[in-house]
C-alpha cells in the first residue's frame, strides 16, 4: 500500500516529573499494517499509546494521528475512527454487557443495531450479554473489551496486552479478528508480553526499552540485525556424534540434546549451505529441524544492548 | 449536548442500580415525614401553620445532611474512575473532557434533585392530606425550600467534584470532602461567631458579616429559608435578623448558584489539564 501513514510520531518524549516515560521516539504506522510493540513493564509502551490517544500531551516532539493532533480540541473526529483496548480493562460492574456496548456505541455515534453482530463476532453469547459485567470472567471481559474497540469499524486499533488471561482457543480467534481487520486496511498496534504468539501476526516489531525505541523492523530484519545463531537439530541414524563433530568442524557449534538429538548452531548466512552439505554428503539423519531464534530471544538480545538502534530498511 | 445526556443517563442508571437513589430518597422522605408529624404538635399558639414548622426544622436538618450526601456521592466521581481504569477508556472516545465532567455532574445532581423533591414532597403531600389549613404563602415557602435544597445539594456536589479532580488518590479526595463538610457546615459558623465576639463590632460590621455569610453556601441556604418568608422567620426566631439582612431571596439564590458554577468551572479547568 502506498498511502499516507495513519500515525506519525516525531521525536516524542514524555516526562512525568523526573521520570522519563518516553524518550525521543520516532515511529510511522501505515494503513493495513499490524505492528507489535514489545518491551518489559515500564518500557513506555502504554505511555506511548496514551500519547497517541491524546490522553496525555508530549513534553517534546509531535504526534499526528490521521492527520491531526490527537490531544487537540478537534480530536473528536479522530477518536471516532480509533479503537482502543486498554490494559486491565475495566467496565462499570453494575451495567450489563449489552448496556455497556450500547453506551460506548452512543458515545461514538454508532447505531446500536450493529452491536448484536459485534457480540457474535467476538463470541459473547446472548445469555452472557444480558448479565452484569461484574459477574464476567476475565475472558468474557476481554471479549467485551474487544467488541467496544471494534465499534464503528476503526481505521486505527490500539490493543494493549489484549490476550492476557485468554485461553489458547480464544487467543486464536482473537488473532483471526485482528488479521481480518488488518487485511481490511486497519492499522493495528499491538502491545504484548507474550512474544511467541506475535510471531506470524505482526508485520513489524518495535522493541521498547526504558522509554526508547531500540529496534524496529520486520521479524526477518530484526533477525538479521540481532545476528543470533540459527540452530539445526539433527536426529542421527547411527548416533555417531563424534563423527559428526569432526565432519562439521569449525562451521558450527555442536551441542548434545536429550533423546539422541544433536544441535548445530550457526550464523544465519551459513544456514542454507550447512543444510545442503548435511543433506548431500553428511551423515545419515532420521530427522532435521531448523529452529529460528524466537522473538523472546531477539527481544532479550535487544534489551541487552540498549545502545543499539536498528532501523528497518524497507 | 447529546454526549452530555448520554453520560448523565449512565450516571443516573448507575445510581439506580447501586441503590443510591432509593437509599437517599427513603432517607429524605423518612426525615421529612417525621419532621412534619412531630412538628405538627406544638403549633397553634404561636400562630404559624404546620408547614412553617416543617420548613424550619427540615431546612435546619438539610444543612447538615444534604451536603454530606452530595459529597459522598461526588468525591469519587473522577478520581475513582481514573483509579479503576474506566476513565482511560471513556476519554479515548470522541468526548471532550468538559462533557465527561458536566455529564457526570448532571447525573449526580439529578439524583440529588430526585431524592429531595420526592422525599420532601412526600412530607408536603402528608401535610396536605392531614387536612390542616395551609395558605398559598406557606406552600410557596415550602416549594422554595425544596428548590433551594436542590441547589444546596448541587453546590456541594460541585465541591465534591472539585475535590475529586484535585487529587490523584481516592483517600485524599475523601479526606478533602470531609474537610469541606466540616468547614462549611460546622466550623464556619463557629469561627464567624468567635470573630464577632472577639471583634466586638469594631471592624466586622453588618456589611462585612453579610458578605461572609454569602461566602458559605450553607449560610446562604439558611438565610434564604429562615428569613425569606415572614411567617417562617417569626417561628425560627430570625425575624430580627431578617430585618438586618439586606439580601433579597434572588441574591441568596444567585449566591447558591455561584457556588454551583464556580467549583464546577474550576474542576473542568483542572480536569482538562490533567494527565491521565
Amino acid at each position: 500500500m502506498t498511502s499516507e501513514p495513519t500515525i506519525i510520531v516525531e521525536g516524542v518524549s514524555k516526562r512525568y516529573g523526573d521520570q522519563h516515560a518516553v524518550r525521543g521516539v520516532d515511529l510511522a504506522l501505515m494503513p493495513g499494517e499490524c505492528v507489535a510493540m514489545v518491551g518489559h513493564n515500564g518500557a513506555g509502551k502504554s505511555s506511548l499509546i496514551k500519547l497517541m490517544l491524546g490522553l496525555t500531551t508530549p513534553t517534546e516532539g509531535r504526534i499526528r494521528v490521521l492527520g491531526g493532533d490527537p490531544a487537540s480540541a478537534a480530536a473528536s473526529s479522530i477518536r471516532r475512527q480509533v479503537g482502543f483496548l486498554p490494559e486491565n480493562v475495566a467496565f462499570h460492574p453494575s451495567m450489563t454487557g449489552r448496556e455497556t456496548l450500547d453506551f460506548y456505541a452512543r458515545l461514538k455515534g454508532v447505531p446500536t443495531q450493529g452491536n448484536a453482530a459485534l457480540f457474535e463476532r467476538v463470541g459473547l453469547e446472548s445469555a452472557a450479554v444480558a448479565r452484569r459485567v461484574g459477574t464476567y470472567s476475565k475472558g468474557m471481559r476481554q471479549r467485551l473489551a474487544l467488541a467496544q474497540a471494534l465499534l464503528g469499524a476503526p481505521r486505527i486499533l490500539f490493543l494493549d496486552e489484549p490476550t492476557t488471561g485468554l485461553d489458547p482457543a480464544l487467543r486464536q480467534s482473537f488473532y483471526e479478528i485482528v488479521a481480518a481487520l488488518r487485511d481490511a486496511g486497519t492499522t493495528v498496534l499491538l502491545c504484548s508480553h507474550a512474544l511467541t504468539e506475535l510471531e506470524g501476526q505482526a508485520d513489524r516489531v518495535v522493541v521498547m526499552s526504558r522509554g526508547r525505541k531500540v529496534a524496529d523492523g520486520s521479524l526477518a530484519t530484526l533477525r538479521g540485525l540481532a545476528r543470533l545463531p540459527v540452530r539445526i537439530r539433527l536426529t542421527l541414524a547411527d548416533g555417531d556424534v563424534d563423527g559428526l563433530a569432526r565432519w562439521v568442524g569449525e562451521d558450527a557449534v555442536l551441542t548434545r540434546l536429550a533423546g539422541g538429538v544433536v544441535e548445530l548452531a550457526c550464523a544465519n548466512d551459513d544456514k542454507v549451505g550447512l543444510v545442503r552439505r548435511i543433506a548431500c554428503d553428511g551423515p545419515a539423519v532420521h530427522d532435521i529441524e531448523i529452529v529460528q531464534p524466537s522473538l523472546d530471544e531477539m527481544y532479550a538480545h535487544f534489551l541487552r544492548r540498549p545502545d543499539m538502534v536498528g532501523e528497518a530498511a524497507e | 449536548m447529546n454526549t452530555l445526556l448520554i453520560i448523565a443517563a449512565k450516571e443516573i442508571r448507575d445510581g439506580l442500580r447501586n441503590r443510591w437513589v432509593v437509599a437517599t430518597t427513603l432517607l429524605m422522605a423518612a426525615l421529612a415525614l417525621s419532621m412534619s408529624f412531630l412538628g405538627a404538635a406544638p403549633t397553634g399558639s404561636v400562630g404559624v401553620g404546620p408547614v412553617e414548622v416543617t420548613i424550619v426544622s427540615l431546612s435546619s436538618l438539610t444543612i447538615f445532611l444534604l451536603p454530606l450526601i452530595a459529597l459522598l456521592l461526588s468525591f469519587d466521581a473522577v478520581v475513582g474512575e481514573i483509579d479503576r481504569g474506566t476513565m482511560t477508556l471513556l476519554l479515548s472516545y470522541p468526548v471532550a473532557r468538559w462533557q465527561v465532567l458536566l455529564g457526570k455532574f448532571l447525573g449526580h445532581a439529578a439524583i440529588i434533585a430526585f431524592a429531595t423533591v420526592l422525599g420532601y414532597g412526600s412530607a408536603g403531600a402528608a401535610l396536605f392530606l392531614s387536612g390542616a389549613e395551609i395558605g398559598p404563602e406557606s406552600w410557596r415557602a415550602f416549594a422554595a425550600m425544596i428548590g433551594s435544597s436542590v441547589l444546596l445539594g448541587a453546590a456541594f456536589t460541585a465541591l465534591g467534584y472539585l475535590a475529586s479532580t484535585l487529587v490523584r488518590d481516592r483517600g485524599t479526595a475523601a479526606g478533602i470532602a470531609v474537610a469541606i463538610w466540616l468547614g462549611f457546615v460546622l466550623l464556619y459558623d463557629i469561627a464567624l461567631l468567635g470573630i464577632l465576639v472577639a471583634d466586638g463590632g469594631k471592624t466586622v460590621n453588618a456589611g462585612v458579616l453579610n458578605g461572609l455569610l454569602l461566602a458559605n453556601p450553607a449560610d446562604a441556604y439558611r438565610l434564604f429559608n429562615l428569613t425569606g418568608f415572614g411567617n417562617v422567620s417569626l417561628l425560627a426566631g430570625t425575624a430580627g435578623l431578617a430585618a438586618q439582612v439586606q439580601f433579597s431571596g434572588t441574591v441568596l439564590l444567585a449566591a447558591l448558584a455561584a457556588w454551583v458554577a464556580a467549583p464546577l468551572a474550576l474542576a473542568v479547568l483542572l480536569f482538562s489539564r490533567k494527565q491521565i
